[in-house]
Formats: structure tokens, sequence, C-alpha cells
């Protein structure tokens, strides 16, 4: 499977626009992983507590950017096919 | 920033590449002009050269590159040309433009490249020698005697790989990425399926899986809330080890059977293994504060050196399979 630059680009912005899109009231505290479910000070957090830590975080930073290149590659996708 | 010498001056030689005679407006070539002094001291350029200088219209006095096999040729008619293009003003104005854009150019390249990736902590992974580079190799190929596997630094800048052999450098992966890349092309060549472009689909394959095991590698160090002194080069550099055994077994695979190959590759996956259990057990410290968290730290680290040392042999097959083993139709 020849891996090149530009689809490990393409499946970057996939997978993070799938992390943007867990929503955090509608769905994960559904599922249990709420934030403020978890939200405790231990000295070992926890490989659950830093993967929610990690998708709150994925969250806030990149709902921004994302709403840019996405606009950005749904027009070179028109463009350019 | 000023034309590099050598592109200064080219003069001809009789090559292969040379333009047809009276390709520039049917000027027949001067014959016995006197030869000018600078244009006979620049004797290694080829045709190449001029057809670059050309196409970049960079107008010069000894432009005659337009002339075909007159060594240390007079520019002669052509001279007059190129003065038009020199006494014109806009045109030197371009010229120095261009080259002090260039020059910019560079220093923002550079500032830009400072913010990313240091240069000066990158320096340090190839502050390597040659018995440095013979040793490790030798560890690369055979880790299973050495004993001593800890890296004696002090904590804040990484160690000169020159002077502990058991820290990682940059200088053996990137060599080996590139001899991989041109021993592909060669075992590609030998079986009839080689096209340039072949090349670059190879380097950017082995580039995107590597780039993709980086962030692996990262991301688990994140989530396991590993706290280890290992920093991103070092990632780079473990990651990158292992394109020494793939350039090995497809040397040895192409130039013996496919059998050979297979057992070459399998003897490096087991000795990559074993180096990076190794290596990653001494980087990667457990937690040993906490009672309980002793003994959650050490099994997640070994967890995660574990996956990391697995996951090398699946990608040194993978990547050197689909070039050695193919399907004659």
């Amino acid at each position: 499977m020849a891996i090149g630059l530009y689809s490990l680009l393409e499946a970057a912005i996939l997978c993070l626009n799938a992390v943007c899109i867990l929503h955090e009231e509608r769905f994960l505290a559904k599922v249990g992983w709420g934030v403020d479910q978890h939200k405790g000070f231990g000295e070992d957090p926890g490989v659950k507590s830093q993967l929610l830590n990690l998708i709150r975080s994925i969250r806030t930073v990149m709902r921004i950017p994302l709403i840019g290149v996405n606009i950005a590659t749904m027009v070179l996708k028109l463009l350019f096919g | 920033m000023d034309v590099p010498s050598e592109y200064r001056a080219a003069p001809t030689k009789p090559s292969q590449k040379r333009r047809p005679k009276g390709h520039k407006g049917g000027q027949p070539a001067p014959q016995m002009a006197p030869p000018q002094q600078p244009y006979n001291d620049f004797s290694m350029h080829n045709q190449q050269q001029q057809n670059y200088m050309q196409n970049f219209g960079q107008p010069d006095m000894f432009f005659s590159g337009y002339n075909t096999g007159n060594p240390g040729g007079a520019p002669g008619p052509e001279q007059q040309f190129a003065q038009q293009y020199l006494n014109n003003p806009m045109a030197n104005m371009a010229m120095q433009y261009g080259s002090s854009l260039a020059g910019q150019g560079k220093d923002i390249v550079d500032k830009n490249i400072e913010k990313v990736m240091s240069s000066s902590k990158v320096k340090y992974y190839f502050a390597v020698d040659t018995a440095y580079v013979g040793k490790k190799l030798g560890l690369l190929f055979f880790p299973f005697t050495h004993s001593d596997w800890s890296i004696r630094y002090n904590q804040d800048e990484p160690i000169a790989p020159r002077y502990e052999i058991n820290a990682p450098d940059l200088y053996i992966p990137s060599m080996a990425f590139v001899t991989y890349l041109l021993v592909a092309g060669m075992v590609l060549g030998i079986q009839d399926r080689f096209t340039p472009e072949q090349l670059g689909t190879q380097a950017s394959s082995a580039l995107g899986w590597l780039i993709i095991e980086m962030l692996a590698f990262s991301l688990s160090l994140y989530v396991m809330n590993l706290k280890s002194g290992i920093k991103y080069l070092d990632i780079i550099a473990y990651c990158g080890y292992k394109f020494v055994g793939m350039t090995v077994s497809l040397l040895a695979g192409a130039m013996s059977s496919n059998t050979v190959y297979y057992c070459v590759l399998l003897w490096f996956c087991l000795a990559l293994v074993f180096f990076l259990m190794r290596t990653l057990r001494v980087q990667i410290v457990p937690q040993s504060e906490v009672d309980d968290g002793h003994t959650i730290g050490t099994k997640r680290s070994l967890y995660f050196i574990l996956s990391v040392s697995l996951v090398q042999p699946l990608l040194m097959w993978w990547l050197s399979s689909s070039i050695m083993i193919y399907r004659r139709i």
C-alpha cells in the first residue's frame, strides 16, 4: 500500500475531523467519557483520562483551523478531482 | 548572493547535448577568435550548465554558450548581444533585485526553520565519526553481546554520539534511508519494473510510514503518560534504524534467492527488536515514586516498548517485500 504524502495529509484531515465531531454533551457523556466525570487530580491520570484530555484539546485547538482546511480541501477536490 | 563562479562562464566542451548550430538566429560560429582569458579557466562545465544559464536568462559578458563546440571560443557577435542586455538598466536592476530577494528569502527560511527544528539541537545528532558509525552498525547487526546500554549524559543537552555509543544519532538513519531508496531502485531495475517515478513513490511511501510511526510513537507516549527523556529527534532516529536492516536484506535477496532475503530479514528483525527493547528500557523510566504507580508504570512502559519493538519487523517486512516479492505476470 503506497502511502504518499498526499494521502497521509488526507488521512490526517479525516482523523482530525472525526475527533472534532465527538460532541461533549450529546455523545461522550452518554458513553461515560464526559470530561466532568473524570476530572480528578490524581498523580497518575491513567490512560482513559489522558485520552479524553487529548480529545478535548484536539477539539478546542483544531475546531477553527479545521473549518478553513476543510473549505480549502473541498474547493481543491471540486476543481481537481 | 552573486552568481556562483562556476556558473559565470561555460566553455563549450563537445558533448552529446550540444545545441544545433545556428540555434540562435543562425549566426555562424566564429572560428579562431582570440580566446578570452577567464573563459579558459573554467574547463569543467558542459552544455547543461549553459542551458541552465540560458534558461534563467542571466546575461553575462561571457555568454558564448550560444556557440557550439568552440573551445575557448570568443563571443564575437554574441558579445554585442550580451552587451545589449548588460547595458539595459532595467535588466541590471532586475538582476540586483532578484539577488537581493533571494538573500531575503534565504533569511526568512532560516528563521522559520529555526523555530520548527532548532538546528543547534539537530547538529548534535550528526556529530558522528567513523568509529562510532562502525560500532553502531555492528550493534545493529549483532546486539546480543552488548552489555551496557545506558547513556551517560547531562540532562539538558543531547550528547554527541561521538562520545557515547548508546546515544541515538540521525546520521545512520538518514543515510540508510537514502541507501534503501537507491537499492530499491536497483532491485526494481533488476526485475525490469523500474521507472523513475518509482523512486519518488518508494521515497514518499517510506517517508509516509515513518511519519505515521512517529505519530503513533509520540501519541502513545503521551497517552500512556510515560515520562521519559525521549526527544522527538530521538524518535526519528529509533524509527529510522530499521532501514539499515531493510537495505542489507534487499541487497542479499537481490544477489541470491528470495529465501536468502527472508532469512536475512528475519535476522535483522530479531536484532532490531532486541536492540530497541534494550535501548528503550533504559530511556523510558517508569514512574517509581508511588507504590502502585510503580507497578502500573512498569507494566505500561513494558507494553509500550513491546509494541514499538514489534511494530518494527512488521514495517520492515511490509516495505521491503513489496519490492522484493512480486507476481510475475
